[in-house]
């Protein structure tokens, strides 16, 4: 007892820590003010302080004589955002993001469902780092690995060509507005590259939905007389659906904002985030680029308000 | 856990789930046949030859390295930003309940919920506002802003695990509260922190799109990367660069793979 007290005693009186920590101890406001302080002054102040100006200056407009921005509230710049030629850059995002985002649940469900149910011990994880290591691979790579496979001169042409499908190819891309002049200058393969690069964050909220459906309610189903196309339409997709509006979450957000993709993978039509691009750099437009930066956070914002109504963020 | 016969996956269902998989990785893979080949002016499927010449090559590219010494640097500042802001973040917010505790979830998460050209050109008018030239400096601290996010998850997953009655045990015991930091919580989060910061660090080393605004004159790997992609002047120097990327980015995310996979499995939930 004396020997316990005898060591303690001393170390929470004596020394500066010591008195500071008694300090932050009976003012642990203080102590959360110290802790959070630091990551609130940049991400608080400085990131959204610039966010918030950078979004502001869409209330602006530039003058068109001297091409400088003219700080007086407007809604020239947002007129501008709903002209033809732009809106038809909103169309096409919009869509590219709806069909990748389609694609991605259907080629992921797959996956996650057998990762989620049947895949075991070390075949788990297995399918854990099959997802993970796609996912945290560079980006950049990926997207060169999909020109190489998508140039004229490439795999899938050569494949098409062994397998004599050659004049599938070619009628694929002579089709209006899908196809181009070889696949990596045509929409398809803008779209293949999205869903690539993208379905591991489709497949990992599905298969976190999917891990929480117990296996007695498939098996419950099936004994009350529901074939598997029932038992999937009826008990795993409602439970799943959580999951795969989370990943659409994801899926939809980065095609609405990726510039880099449909740039070296595509036509020469512009997407949204190529817009922002050019009117801040070479267009010098910084109050459309802020005006075209709105349309995916407002967009955004209400899919976010849908998916919350629909339970998703407890699937992440 | 569940039924001992557990049922068979239906053949269907096996193939799907096996082709998606391969979907994934095949292009990864052709990475590495294309790091070899003898082509040089085009993409041509199959090789015509393999060869080792373009290793060489590479290594001896000046560019290269200045690129690839620029992005390790960058990398290990940011990671150690991120590493203290993200873990002082998730402290305060498993801690203690306050007003405002769910505010602060969802600003760590902004930076990369939001598309990076967002995030990138808010940061460059910020910076020109300051008048800070474009420097290592700007491109470290964009970089920590989104990685702090990658940290916090994780640190945030483990204190959640780490029982208050420990912390009230060393008190307890005499230490103050550096000492239970020092002592007690570190070797608790210490994994979850490692795990945090490799996948922090694979983040930054990757990033291309808020380097583009925050970078000056320097090119980073992936920005070296980008220019050939647009332009493509050496395609098997690229090949090769290629390959060593995903080298490179693999082992962090293994590491950090084995370091949290006993218990929260969300070593890259957070990306």
């Amino acid at each position: 007892m004396a020997a316990v007290a005898g060591l303690s005693a001393p170390s929470r009186t004596t020394g500066t820590t010591g008195r500071l920590s008694d300090l932050l101890w009976r003012h642990p406001r203080l102590l959360l003010g110290l802790l959070l302080g630091p990551p609130l002054a940049w991400l608080g102040v400085v990131y959204l302080g610039s966010l918030a100006v950078f979004l502001s200056q869409s209330i602006f407009a530039i003058d068109d004589f001297s091409g400088l921005i003219t700080y007086e509230p407007t809604l020239a710049t947002y007129r501008q955002l709903f002209s033809d030629a732009n809106l038809d850059i909103i169309v096409r995002t919009l869509s590219m993001a709806a069909v990748v985002t389609l694609a991605s649940i259907v080629v992921a469900f797959p996956i996650a469902y057998y990762a989620a149910r049947y895949a075991r011990g070390g075949w788990k994880a297995l399918f854990y780092l099959g997802v993970m290591l796609p996912l945290w691979s560079s980006y950049l790579v990926k997207i060169y690995a999909w020109k190489l496979i998508l140039a004229k001169e490439g795999i899938v042409t050569w494949a098409f060509e062994r397998l004599h499908l050659g004049w599938l190819l070619d009628a694929w891309l002579a089709l209006p507005v899908i196809g181009g002049n070889s696949l990596s200058v045509s929409y398809t393969g803008t779209f293949l590259v999205f869903v690539y690069v993208w379905l591991p964050f489709m497949i990992l909220p599905i298969q976190a939905a999917l891990e929480r459906v117990p296996g007695s309610l498939v098996e419950a189903s099936a004994d009350l007389g529901a074939d598997p196309r029932q038992t999937f339409r009826h008990v795993l997709l409602p439970l799943a659906l959580p999951g795969i509006v989370a990943g659409s979450i994801f899926t939809f957000s980065l095609t609405l904002g990726d510039y880099i993709i449909p740039q070296i993978i595509g036509s020469s039509r512009l997407f949204i985030g190529q817009a922002v691009y050019a009117q801040q750099g070479t267009a010098g437009n910084i109050p459309l680029a802020a005006a075209f930066t709105v349309v995916p956070i407002v967009i955004m914002a209400v899919y976010l308000w849908a998916a919350r109504r629909m339970g998703a963020f407890n699937a992440l | 856990m569940r039924s001992e016969h557990r049922a068979k996956a239906p053949f269907g269902l096996k193939l799907a789930a096996g082709l998606g998989l391969l979907f994934l990785h095949l292009p990864i893979l052709l990475i590495f046949l294309y790091a070899f080949t003898t082509e040089e002016k085009s993409y041509r499927f199959p090789p015509p030859g393999l060869t080792l010449e373009w290793l060489a090559v590479t290594w001896g590219r000046a560019d290269v390295w200045a690129a690839l010494t620029l992005s390790l640097k960058v990398a290990s500042l940011a990671t150690a930003i991120a590493l203290v802001l993200g873990t002082l973040c998730a402290a305060a917010v498993s801690r203690s309940a306050f007003f405002g505790r769910e505010v602060v979830s969802l600003l760590v998460i902004l930076p990369i919920a939001l598309p990076g050209i967002i995030t990138g050109i808010a940061l460059r008018s910020a910076f020109s506002m300051a008048d800070i030239p474009f420097s290592f400096f700007t491109i470290v601290l964009g970089h920590a802003t989104f990685c702090i996010v990658v940290v916090y998850n994780n640190a945030v997953a483990r204190f959640r695990r780490l029982s208050g009655s420990l912390v009230e045990a060393s008190m307890d015991l005499g230490a103050d509260g550096f000492q239970t930091f020092r002592y007690v919580i570190l070797p608790n989060i210490g994994t979850s922190l490692l795990a945090g910061g490799m996948l922090a660090f694979a983040l930054s080393f990757d990033e291309v799109i808020v380097t583009t605004f925050t970078a000056g004159q320097q090119s980073t790997l992936p920005i070296w990367m980008l220019q050939e992609l647009i332009r493509p002047r050496q395609r098997p120097v690229t090949n090769v660069v290629a390959m060593i990327v995903v080298l490179v980015t693999l082992l962090p995310i293994l590491a950090a793979f084995f370091l949290t996979r006993d218990g929260d499995s969300i070593a890259g939930g957070g990306k």
